[in-house]
């Protein structure tokens, strides 16, 4: 077990969220950034669906009851685990009765943190991932709060190296100021040609009203050349979503299934991370590309996990 | 042109099929989309396969399918399809009609608060889809005489229980969200129960009636 000592109520279980189940409505949810989930769960050696909780309030306390594992990835943070100060993106052993405490981030907005066998809150609707929208999944439907008491899964074999290891970067986190790429949508043509041109020119402000369901953005409105009422249609999280008022908003983990308002892109998958850590004040932009750049990202991300997984094999001790 | 439709990415792992062509909701094109969904939901790669109103969300995994493989797919598919049979079950809701944006939204219309409970309750209602948030049903059915634009700001919090129209469609809020749409009334019916193997109650080609629980004024 583990036990939160302090928390807010934007502290959740999350784990890579929910597949096949759009069509009744239920969003994908799971981690914001789930690069770093999935770095997590990798340097641990757990399985790759393994659940974490995810940190957006801080600081946050908690502490473990049993020896095992933890692994502390995401935003940039102080992490404090009993008397030593962890390196960002690091994983490492700890004793019953350590306490880690995570201060607030010094860049980014949500840290991860993940424990040897993942935090074993009954599966529901085939995850683990808390909807706090709707309030059910992860724990009791609910944010994480002090005296909450975590069951852990089965840790992996072997051990992690005394002080630990730690990931290398991963693609793009150096350049985090780059441009979010984005894939045109189906309404990008109908958009005048000042309106697109806006879109991928300017900073977009991301606004106060930025949570795990979307990101209003500020900056010139975008106005299309045709208004016309669309019918609703199925929606992922990326997708950037032009209301009325002609400012965007950027639909994220715990977005509707389904929308109305006019898409003029997506945010592609290998850079929806940067959404899950972006800040109110924070200045994005987008950059259009094509399908093969996308795919291209995706299996960077990708084959970079896979080299982590296999790298944190080898220094496990057994 | 019944066979027009538009073909749009939605990101690295989702293609969308419109076949509206900016037209109104067609009854016979959604039969069609539904036997497409049912067609397409074992396809290799595929994750979910979403009904919208006169339009069907791909998903699928980028890394094991190829996006053109899912575009030949969706247009085979939807120049095959045929509508499937008429199975749908049937659903009588109970409404209390009132709150917030009654008065305003039939004001708009130039119609009484009581010819829009009227409209809003003789309706035959179908549920062309399910989605936006859990359980949520899509209705179409809707009296064109209650047909208004969508809220140019969505509302922060909706309640759960509230009965919805916004554009030409008509629909429930499973829980408590933010919406777009106009609230004219209020039900006790569940829509949404995660616990349950399949956790939406209403399912898509299932039949809605509302029945006037009450007005509130």
């Amino acid at each position: 077990m583990i036990e939160i000592l302090s928390s807010g109520a934007l502290n959740s279980v999350q784990d890579r969220g929910r597949r096949g189940l759009l069509s009744s409505g239920v969003s994908r949810s799971g981690a914001m950034d789930i690069l770093a989930l999935d770095a997590a769960n990798a340097l641990l050696g757990n399985d790759r669906d393994a659940a974490a909780i995810e940190v957006a309030a801080f600081p946050f306390r908690m502490r473990f009851d049993v020896a095992t594992t933890v692994a502390v990835t995401g935003a940039l943070a102080e992490a404090q685990l009993a008397d030593r100060r962890l390196p960002p993106w690091w994983a490492t052993e700890v004793h019953a009765g350590d306490d880690l405490t995570i201060a607030p981030p010094t860049a980014g907005a949500r840290v991860y943190v993940a424990v040897g066998g993942g935090i074993d809150v009954p599966l529901l609707l085939g995850a683990r991932a808390t909807e706090l929208k709707s309030g059910y999944g992860g724990h009791e439907g609910r944010g994480l709060k002090r005296g909450d008491r975590l069951p852990l899964g089965r840790r992996p074999p072997g051990g992690l190296p005394e002080g630990g290891i730690g990931a290398p970067p991963p693609p793009g986190r150096t350049e985090a100021d780059g441009p979010l790429r984005v894939l045109p949508a189906a309404e990008w043509a109908e958009f005048s040609e000042e309106a697109r041109e806006r879109f991928v020119s300017v900073g977009w402000g991301v606004t106060a009203e930025a949570d795990r369901q979307g990101c209003r953005l500020d900056g010139p409105e975008l106005m299309r050349e045709r208004r016309r009422e669309l019918l609703s249609h199925g929606i992922v999280p990326g997708t950037v979503q032009v209301p009325p008022s002609g400012q965007p908003i950027v639909q994220l983990a715990e977005a509707n299934t389904c929308g109305g308002y006019p898409k003029i892109a997506t945010v592609i998958e290998a850079d929806l991370w940067r959404l899950g850590q972006a800040m109110p004040g924070d200045a994005l932009r987008f950059a259009v590309v094509g399908r093969d750049e996308a795919l291209a990202a995706l299996r960077e991300t990708a084959q970079w996990l896979d080299g982590l997984r296999k790298a944190a094999s080898l220094y496990r001790v057994s | 042109m019944a066979d027009e439709f538009i073909l749009s990415d939605a990101g690295t792992g989702a293609m969308l099929l419109d076949v509206a062509k900016g037209s109104a909701f067609d009854e016979g094109r959604q039969a069609r989309l539904l036997a497409l969904a049912e067609s397409l939901s074992d396809a290799h790669g595929v994750e979910d396969v979403v009904p919208g109103m006169n339009n069907l969300m791909v998903t699928f995994d980028p890394l094991a399918v190829d996006a053109g493989e899912i575009e030949r797919r969706l247009l085979e598919g939807w120049h095959r399809a045929t509508p499937i049979e008429d199975s749908g079950r049937s659903h009588d809701i109970a409404v209390v009609y009132g709150g917030p944006d009654l008065q305003e939204f039939a004001a708009g219309l130039g119609l009484s608060a009581d010819d829009v409970v009227n409209l809003h309750s003789a309706g035959a209602y179908r549920v062309a889809a399910v989605g936006a948030m859990p359980g949520f049903p899509y209705l179409s059915g809707l009296d064109p005489r209650l047909a208004t634009p969508r809220r140019a700001l969505p509302r922060q919090g909706v309640p759960k229980g509230a009965v919805i129209v916004g554009g030409g469609q008509a629909g429930i809020m499973p829980i408590t969200a933010p919406s777009g749409w106009h609230i004219l009334g209020h039900t006790d019916f569940t829509l949404f129960d995660p616990h349950r193997a399949f956790p939406a109650t209403l399912r898509p080609g299932d039949r809605v009636r509302f029945t006037i629980a009450g007005v509130e004024r």
